[in-house]
């Protein structure tokens, strides 16, 4: 018996408005809800069915889903910070301060902002930690091990970056140390440490190098780099789940992948 | 050598193919592009122009310093030692990771805060993880009479100015 409730759920999908969004009908019958995954752009990079034990809690601990979850969070928080951020030198620390004290909620956005910065990087790390320990990185998931690489140098970069904004005697030595780190590159080292700060000591260019790199060009290349972990998962043959039987084990591995061959 | 039994088949090379020489041009144009858009990008990333404070600083007379001292001016980043044989300026800036190293006059050595090397008042490594000694850098009397140290010109050590 359909309460009022789905009535009008019903009445909304079966509108002209909402057909024109969401093209999949208003059916529920197992077509309808594989097209719906399917025919929607972010749901689109995931399987359009899974097997209830892959995402079964004991499957992954959910790690990779609560990275994501910090990044979606670092995101917001942090176009809202800029809103109120100049990198310039005067103002970078006084832009902080005023955030901690004078800003409404903005103690809580920057403090959402750090711990959720300081909660990716670990998860990140339990996450490979977690992949590699249940080997899950073996074939055919190797190369999604290798973008994963990618993303983990990604996260140690933004956080990198973001260390040096608030502009005060941390920030300052830290980006000193680590910005000398490059210089030991052979060769082009200290051509490589010029370019990143955009002189020779951390000042107004390096600020505004690191915000660039922190705000646009490393928050880009996560995302599309995201996309692509996410896309290869399906690729792969779906989330990878360990059956403490080796038979078992070996036909979960084939039975997925010869699905997605076709 | 299944590919000379290809070849064999194929049309005489003497034969100009326009097919292959438009991929040619086109790969060879896209190459010149490709290396000179490195070359305006490293350009581009790299100014030309500093706003960084002069690497030249006066730091004062030279009587202002007493006979076997150490002077530290924080803001220049250079220690002014004043010893027997004479004075000279030594860079502040720990050789290791770029710290900024401090005096310690009770110990008589220069520690750096922040992974623990020491130096000698001239500059040599006593211990910790600094690759290389600190640099003596250029100094020089002024034709006011003042004592210049060039931040950015390092000279050999154990060359004193003897005023």
């Amino acid at each position: 018996m359909p309460t009022k409730a789905d009535q009008i759920i019903e009445q909304v999908r079966a509108s002209r408005v909402w057909r024109s969004v969401f093209r999949s009908g208003t059916g529920n019958s197992t077509l309808h809800r594989a097209l719906a995954i399917q025919q929607n752009i972010f749901l689109h990079l995931f399987a359009t069915k899974v097997r209830k034990r892959m995402v079964r809690f004991s499957a992954t601990w959910y790690l990779g889903t609560l990275t994501l979850g910090t990044f979606l969070i670092l995101v917001i928080t942090g176009v809202l910070l800029m809103l109120y951020y100049h990198p310039s030198v005067p103002q970078a620390y006084a832009d902080m301060k005023d955030l901690q004290f004078v800003v409404s909620s903005g103690l809580f956005l920057r403090n959402l902002h750090r711990w959720s910065a300081q909660l990716m990087v670990f998860l990140v790390f339990a996450h490979m930690f977690k992949v590699f320990y249940r080997g899950a990185y073996r074939t055919p998931r190797e190369f999604n091990w290798v973008i994963g690489i990618v993303l983990l140098l990604i996260t140690l970069l933004l956080s990198y970056t973001g260390y040096l904004l608030p502009w005060d005697q941390l920030a300052y030595w830290a980006i000193t140390v680590g910005s000398n780190l490059s210089s030991a590159v052979p060769l082009i080292g200290s051509k490589i440490h010029f370019l990143l700060l955009g002189g020779n000591q951390v000042n107004a260019n390096a600020l505004l190098r690191f915000y660039v790199l922190h705000c646009v060009i490393l928050p880009l290349a996560a995302i599309l780099f995201i996309a692509i972990h996410f896309w290869r998962i399906r690729k792969d043959g779906g989330l990878y789940v360990q059956q403490s039987d080796p038979k078992a084990q070996a036909a979960a591995e084939n039975e997925p992948a010869a699905k997605e061959a076709k | 050598m299944s590919d000379h039994a290809l070849n064999t088949r194929q049309a005489p090379p003497a034969e100009f193919d326009r097919r292959a020489f438009f991929t040619k041009i086109g790969l060879g144009s896209l190459g010149i592009a490709a290396a000179g858009t490195i070359v305006f990008s490293y350009e581009y990333l790299s100014p030309n122009v500093l706003y960084e404070p002069s690497p030249i600083v006066n730091i004062g007379k030279p009587q202002d310093f007493a006979l076997n001292s150490v002077t530290m001016d924080v803001n220049a980043a250079i220690y002014l030692v004043r010893a027997d044989e004479g004075y000279f300026a030594l860079s502040m800036v720990c050789t290791h990771l770029g710290c900024l190293t401090a005096w310690n006059q009770d110990l008589g050595i220069i520690k750096c805060p922040c992974h623990g090397s020491e130096f000698t008042r001239t500059g040599q490594k006593i211990e910790g993880p600094a690759p290389k000694p600190l640099p003596w850098l250029k100094t020089w009397v002024s034709d006011e009479g003042d004592l210049m140290v060039d931040r950015s010109t390092d000279i050999p050590p154990l060359q004193y100015l003897r005023i």
